[in-house]
């Protein structure tokens, strides 16, 4: 039995969207946005339409609402708050229940939360600071193809962080030249060496040459070395079929890894690689072009924190966190927030870290922290100290920029990294005691010992544009 | 003045992973590393193998994982009666993780003779 009449017309948000007293379900999807909106427009009001609008709600009154429940439907404002030392913008706290989402689609989950809510008049800026998913969603999604446990398997790498770097120049090289860089980094000390993420099937280099001359260069430096190497195979195209024909190409060379872009590739692409690569044994590296563009303003567009918690649910074992030290923007303590969501398997809120709600990952397989972007030897202390085993440390110009050239450049960061390793082990202060244990290390490694002179006055000293919201 | 006196030529070297590149450790060096594996209550573990067999996954276990060993000394005695037992292999030292499930330390202790 019906109990409401039709009234066609406009209605104020928060009447039905604005819901103080709603406690959220342990199976609501929870969303924490900074809302800035326009002058005159009460708190409510605002967070209200951006419930409204990233869930069921239109602008006008409809008919056919009456012929659903949307009581059960509907994202609810739940909870308004400061933003410390910001008296223009406010958190807004959203819960939507879990039925309006389909089952492990990311896609989903952000056309209806970034949705056209984005573009809402009423809004000056909106942005999507965390989403707490329920575990019954994170049930529903594949997540990592291996996970960071099966990795260190696959790969016969314990107790310390591996050791990468995307070969340079990004662009330009012939297939033959660009197999002998990464032949060189390898048989040099590196565990692994990346594709650019641009580097995709230009003129200068298609893809299958690519693929065949790395593929040489591994075999010959885990010959040479005993140890196992590999190259993230970038498969990036321009459509999924393309994608698919370099992934089987890679499978069929016996490469251990390929690499995607997540966002520039989109969801739908990531998600589907990623199903590939856990039923074909393949590992996955995600890097994140564009995300500055989306991530960098403090008021506007989506967290990374978001992203990589979207990246572990639609699936990728290693993603592109910035190095907190090197060229690239990224503050210590918010990394470190969204590095804990992709290795740990419970992170509880901690605002001191950006982290909005307690977050359970369940069983979900973890994710390596890829540090990549203007670091080299003299940073190798501070890395390991921030970042820990569970990441892969990436020089690209700190390999190759090396005097000698790659392998010494290689050599050079691995004795670092064990250098560092074995310090920390035996209960050393890394950070405070960096130059004692990279001289000490450097008396064994006349490469190490070049790589400290070449790069002792480099430094990457900026102010973080984004920074936590403190008072 | 000539780069070919100044270029250092980087020679490919066979490593063993984790500290493969570090120069042998002193027993205090191995003592150390030893207690950090204790101190993370992680299971130390003994395995060997043939040099010529060093890149198989599984190498030979030198008895079962020491559970719940929480003495230093006692490690380093399993350490040696394994190197006495075979002279010519590889001598890896692992902490197993049962919380993660992996390996959080793993390194060759004893170098065999190829």
């Amino acid at each position: 039995m019906s109990t409401k009449s039709y009234q066609a017309g406009v209605k104020e948000y928060r009447e039905k969207y604005w819901t103080p007293d709603y406690v959220p379900l342990d199976t609501d999807l929870l969303a924490c946005f900074k809302v800035t909106g326009q002058s005159g427009v009460p708190r409510e009001e605002v967070a209200a339409a951006v419930a409204a609008e990233s869930s069921t709600g239109t602008w006008s009154t409809v008919w056919s609402e009456l012929l659903t429940d949307l009581e059960y439907y509907k994202g609810r404002a739940y909870r308004i708050e400061d933003v410390p030392g910001d008296s223009e913008s406010f958190y807004a706290f959203v819960a939507y229940p879990i039925d309006l989402f389909e089952e492990g689609s990311i896609v989903n989950v952000l056309t209806s939360l970034v949705g056209n809510v984005f573009g809402f008049k009423a809004l000056k800026h909106l942005r999507l600071e965390d989403i707490r998913f329920p575990i019954a969603y994170i049930k529903t999604c594949g997540g990592p193809p291996a996970g960071i446990q099966v990795e260190r398997d696959r790969l016969n790498k314990y107790g310390r962080p591996m050791l990468g770097a995307t070969i340079k120049p990004k662009l330009g090289l012939s297939a033959k030249n660009y197999g002998r860089a990464v032949y060189e980094c390898l048989r040099g000390g590196l565990d692994l060496t990346k594709d650019d993420e641009n580097v995709n099937s230009q003129p200068f280099m298609r893809w299958r040459d690519r693929f065949e001359f790395v593929a040489e260069a591994i075999r010959k430096a885990e010959a040479e070395t005993g140890e196992r190497k590999g190259h993230y195979l970038n498969v990036t195209a321009a459509t999924p079929e393309d994608m698919y024909e370099r992934a089987e190409f890679a499978k069929e060379l016996g490469m251990p890894i390929i690499m995607h872009d997540f966002l520039t590739g989109g969801f739908t692409a990531n998600t589907g690689l990623a199903n590939w690569c856990r039923k074909n044994s393949m590992l996955l590296h995600i890097h994140r072009a564009m995300h500055a563009v989306i991530d960098r303003h403090p008021k506007h567009g989506i967290h990374f924190r978001v992203l990589a918690k979207c990246l572990r649910l639609s699936g990728g074992d290693h993603l592109h966190t910035g190095t907190v030290v090197g060229k690239l923007e990224g503050d210590r303590a918010s990394t470190l927030g969204f590095v804990d969501q992709l290795r740990e398997s419970f992170v509880p809120e901690d605002r001191s870290r950006g982290v909005f709600f307690d977050q359970d990952w369940g069983s979900l397989p973890g994710v390596f922290a890829v540090a990549s972007g203007g670091i080299h030897v003299w940073h190798m202390p501070a890395l390991v100290t921030i970042f820990g085993d569970d990441s892969v440390l990436q020089f690209g110009g700190g390999t190759q920029g090396h005097p000698w050239g790659n392998a010494a450049g290689a050599a050079a960061n691995r004795v670092a990294l064990e250098a560092c390793v074995k310090a920390r082990n035996q209960g050393r202060e890394l950070e405070r005691e960096s130059r004692d244990i990279l001289t000490e290390a450097a008396r064994t490694s006349p490469e190490l010992a070049m790589a400290m002179e070449t790069w002792k006055e480099i430094k990457f000293e900026f102010e973080t544009v984004d920074k936590l919201d403190v008072g | 003045m000539s780069a070919s006196n100044e270029v250092g030529d980087f020679k490919t070297a066979q490593t063993l992973e984790t500290f493969g590149f570090l120069p042998k450790m002193t027993q205090e060096e191995i003592h150390e590393q030893i207690a950090y594996i204790i101190a993370n209550n992680w299971t130390p573990a003994i395995e060997h193998e043939h040099p010529s067999r060093a890149t198989d996954n599984y190498w030979t276990m030198w008895k079962l994982p020491f559970f719940g060993e929480r003495d230093l000394g006692s490690v380093v005695a399993e350490l040696d009666a394994c190197h006495r037992a075979y002279p010519d292999h590889h001598i890896r030292l692992i902490g197993y993780d049962n919380y993660t499930q992996t390996q959080g330390s793993a390194f060759v202790v004893i170098e065999g003779r190829a």
